[in-house]
């Protein structure tokens, strides 16, 4: 059987990653290609590379760096940010990216999803979701929750598997950073609509709220999480061994 | 020298950076000469299995690719690329493969439960067949290793060819193996330290 997918995500900002921490064996923590290979070789299932480079100059930065992963990493990468285009689907999977997660650029061109999944097939197709609940209804937000649009969320999601989008990663606003837990409710929500894989992220703080999100919701794929992981609050093989242990289905290496 | 076959069809990058992480030297080509002189062969391939079979067929790569099988160099295929050495194709009509082993592609769909998503998409576990010498190209793994799948349609009735298998709901191919020629289903350079294992053994045969 298919494993549950541990998934940390790399913010790059100008060629570095923000919040870079110190690990053993790591010699510059905001290395992307040292990170990456520190979390690839500790049983990191898949790695998200997110650009936040604010300016165009920039960009050839980051996928300077791809390249540079990619020669030294062999496990699904998935990029995002700035993903506005084909052209930069292209720009990105030339450098390496198996799949290319897109999330205010779906909004602003309802048709990149499709015509993305059409040209690229849907597997390499990732919709991001920034999530929060507005009177009893999830609506989709922009800019990590700053603005506020006008979509249903699972509307919105639903409308973009149909089109094509080949995986989709909740990212629930109401519980990222709380440290709380996953967003059982969401995500429950999300799974009964759709039949790709769901991605869980925002709300990690331990262990027990991985194998509270994978025994409560079977149909979730894989966990996604940023700074538990970069500060070190989960460790991935520890984080595997535990979900193992509760018969939950991982890949350890 | 190993030679990715480039025909057009998939980013052959990681492919190639992998063979260059085992300390091997490798060119992407689509010249019959360079082909002919290297050692090993690589048949890549992403996407839908008619567009690839008339791309390799139209640059006359698949003579090539014939030829070189005969001529008993180890030959890789990954996932589509192992699909192509097949017999024939069922996905969306049915298209004639370069049958160098024994089998057909059908979808995944029919044989297993709705609650299982499409595409197979992920990191499952590889079984060996019981009874039978392991592939020489699985010699560093042992049973249960897991690698990385994307794909909706699988090589069925492989015969002696089967080299692996997975679960999913039932029982897929997950490579194929006959003589000198190897496939596949999934991505060995995107499999971690399990893949290269593979990659190295394949430079080994």
């Amino acid at each position: 059987m298919i494993t549950k997918r541990i998934i940390p995500c790399l913010d790059v900002r100008d060629g570095r990653v923000v919040k870079g921490v110190n690990f053993e064996g790591l010699n510059d923590v905001s290395s992307p290609i040292e990170l990456a290979e520190y979390y690839s070789k500790n049983g990191a299932d898949e790695l998200v590379f997110y650009d936040i480079t604010a300016s165009h100059e920039n960009r050839k930065l980051f996928t300077d760096i791809l390249t540079e992963v990619a020669k030294k990493i062999f496990i699904p990468l998935t990029v995002g940010g700035g993903i506005n285009s084909i052209d930069d689907f292209d720009r990105v999977l030339k450098c390496g990216a198996d799949k290319v997660s897109v999330n205010s650029g779906a909004i602003k061109d309802h048709s990149l999803v499709g015509a993305a999944a059409k040209r690229y097939g849907d597997q390499c197709v990732v919709l991001s979701v920034d999530v929060k609940r507005v009177g009893g209804r999830f609506k989709v937000f922009l800019h990590g929750g700053r603005i506020e649009t006008e979509l249903d969320a699972l509307d919105w999601i639903k409308k973009c598997v149909d089109e094509g989008a080949g995986e989709i990663v909740v990212n629930s606003i109401d519980t990222d950073g709380v440290k709380g837990g996953f967003d059982l409710e969401l995500l429950e929500k999300v799974c009964d609509i759709v039949d790709v894989p769901v991605i869980a992220s925002g709300g990690a703080g331990c262990i027990y709220d991985y194998t509270k999100l994978f025994k409560a919701i079977p149909k979730v794929d894989a966990g996604l999480a940023a700074s538990v992981f970069h500060f070190g609050e989960v460790d991935i093989r520890e984080l595997k061994s535990v979900l193992r242990s509760e018969n939950i289905n991982v890949r350890m290496i | 020298m190993i030679s990715i076959i480039d025909y057009g069809v998939g980013n052959l990058y990681s492919l190639r950076c992998s063979f260059e992480y085992i300390g091997q030297r490798v060119v992407v080509t689509d010249d019959p000469s360079v082909i002919s002189k290297s050692d090993r062969v690589i048949l890549p391939g992403v996407g839908a299995f008619a567009d690839a079979a008339a791309k390799l067929s139209a640059t006359g790569l698949d003579k090539v690719v014939r030829a070189e099988a005969a001529s008993g160099k180890p030959l890789l295929g990954v996932c589509l690329g192992m699909q192509m050495l097949l017999e024939k194709s069922f996905e969306y009509g049915e298209h004639k493969g370069l049958g160098l082993i024994k089998g057909e592609v059908v979808p995944i769909a029919p044989k297993v439960s709705k609650d299982y998503k499409i595409p197979h998409i992920g990191w499952n576990a590889l079984s060996f067949p019981a009874g039978r010498e392991k592939c020489p190209i699985f010699k560093y793994l042992d049973d249960g290793a897991h690698v990385y799948f994307v794909h909706s349609f699988y090589a069925d009735g492989c015969g002696d060819a089967l080299a692996a298998t997975t679960e999913y709901g039932a029982t897929l191919t997950a490579a194929v193996a006959s003589g000198n020629v190897f496939g596949t289903q999934f991505h060995p350079e995107k499999s971690g330290e399990v893949g290269l294992d593979i990659l190295r053994a394949f430079c080994e045969v």
